[in-house]
């Protein structure tokens, strides 16, 4: 028989060689990884903006190309911090903020700041702004991409780490997706009213708003009500710069 | 067993070789144990990522069966399982990181359904049922076996899911579009859970009606 000293011993050892093991193989791969989360990234911009045959081979000069500004920006006066239009646009200091670390900055009232991107298609500037929000089990992230008036939305793009496949995981599908292109986030008077995502249907609200409103997921109500919070939480803080450049 | 004996027999001996071919056909862990469903109904919808899912389970239940094989004779029964979990999660972790690095568009896929290889029963089962008894290189082979088996099934049901679902195989465009001009649809269908179900479960049948010896009195 095994004493309680060699099981003690065998699985400390067993546990301290796989953590060893792990930690060397995290640290080996880690800049591979990076790289894919900023092609990644790529990837997410030109979604939100609709350039059609991005893959992950082709997102850096496709990024390149399509991205002509990059800007850092002060979301308590508007004022742009940084603007970059040299290349290559992937070493843009706006490309390189931490979005997480900096909505956490906000939520506990320190000075953060913001990155947005601005795409020419056709002649036509496309502001892309990168939201970032809590979804049901993980983070959600995604991007919006606004015309030039910064209130058509162009398109969006949304990713999430571990919402439930078929349900929460469904905002990544076009379905979902779709919806929100054309919709406003600003009546028009001029107030900001954000894109509600709304369990039942957008039948439910009041005729005039619907145009500010799309469906909500069923089955997944709680992973639509992270990505209507992050629509508000992220848009509000670049009302300020909005105002100023619209 | 003498040292002698264990010289002779060859790497790729009879006994040997069926370890690896057995879980292909009549011992196949899908269509005969019915293990490793769950994912095999999640991940199927294309090929690539159910490719990439039979190679990262291939690869956990070959290595964790020779690991666990080479430990076997100093494992306290009472942790067993304990330490098979912590060298399957290992493994599993390495395999993710791994992908994260290297195809991450497929890795993106597969979400969750990687570091659910953890609770893959063939993996569990192959470790207790196999790995604890026998020396590493049948182990070893035995893992590989499995994971092949299963692979192979999962592959099965993605081609006939990406075929009728997509018209695609591998994202290559196969149904040609004049047929689409003549009013030819992709079955939507497939692309959904249950018809992975209905797919296994009719490979299981036309197994079943060639080996009469599989089915249950």
């Amino acid at each position: 028989m095994y004493s309680n000293g060699y099981i003690f011993r065998y699985a400390s050892i067993i546990v301290i060689l796989a953590a060893a093991f792990l930690s060397a193989a995290s640290v080996l791969l880690k800049p591979f990884q990076e790289r894919n989360i900023e092609i990644d990234n790529m990837q997410g911009i030109l979604s939100a903006v609709k350039i059609p045959g991005v893959t992950a081979l082709n997102a850096i000069p496709q990024f390149n190309k399509y991205i002509v500004e990059e800007q850092v920006i002060d979301p308590k006066t508007g004022d742009v911090l940084n603007d970059y239009t040299k290349s290559p646009k992937e070493d843009a200091p706006a490309f390189k903020i931490d979005l997480k670390a900096e909505l956490y900055n906000k939520a506990h009232n320190k000075p953060y700041k913001l990155p947005i991107y601005i795409a020419e298609v056709n002649d036509q500037k496309i502001y892309v702004i990168p939201m970032y929000g809590q979804g049901l089990w993980g983070p959600i992230w995604g991007n919006v991409a606004l015309n030039s008036d910064f209130k058509t939305v162009v398109g969006v793009y949304f990713d999430d780490e571990e919402e439930t496949p078929g349900l929460g995981g469904e905002i990544k599908s076009a379905h979902f997706k779709d919806q929100f292109v054309g919709k406003t986030i600003f009546d028009n008077h001029g107030n900001f009213t954000s894109i509600k995502v709304v369990k039942g249907g957008i039948g439910k609200l009041a005729p005039d708003d619907r145009i500010h409103g799309v469906d909500a997921l069923s089955g997944a109500t709680l992973t639509s009500n992270g990505v209507n919070d992050m629509f508000e939480n992220v848009l509000k803080s670049y009302l300020p710069y909005i105002k100023k450049h619209s | 067993m003498s040292t002698k004996n264990q010289e002779r027999e060859p790497i790729f001996s009879a006994a040997n070789l069926k370890l690896l071919t057995g879980p292909l056909n009549l011992n196949n862990p899908i269509t005969v144990q019915v293990l490793g469903i769950c994912s095999a109904l999640a991940v199927t919808a294309k090929m690539k990522p159910a490719f990439v899912m039979a190679l990262s389970v291939t690869v956990v239940t070959g290595f964790s069966n020779l690991v666990i094989s080479w430990l076997r004779n100093g494992i306290p029964p009472r942790i067993r399982i304990i330490v098979q979990l912590v060298v399957v999660a290992a493994l599993v972790i390495l395999v993710d990181q791994l992908l994260k690095a290297f195809v991450f568009d497929v890795s993106k896929q597969l979400s969750v359904f990687v570091g659910l290889i953890i609770t893959n029963c063939i993996i569990m089962g192959r470790l207790e049922a196999f790995a604890m008894a026998n020396k590493p290189w049948p182990s070893f082979l035995d893992g590989i076996g499995n994971g092949l088996g299963y692979g192979m099934i999962l592959l099965i049901v993605a081609f006939f899911r990406e075929l009728f679902g997509s018209g695609t195989l591998f994202g290559f465009q196969i149904v040609p579009e004049s047929l689409y001009h003549m009013g030819y649809q992709n079955n939507g269908m497939m692309i959904l859970p249950p018809m992975a179900l209905i797919t296994i479960g009719t490979i299981i049948w036309v197994q079943r009606t060639f080996k009469r010896s599989l089915i249950e009195k």
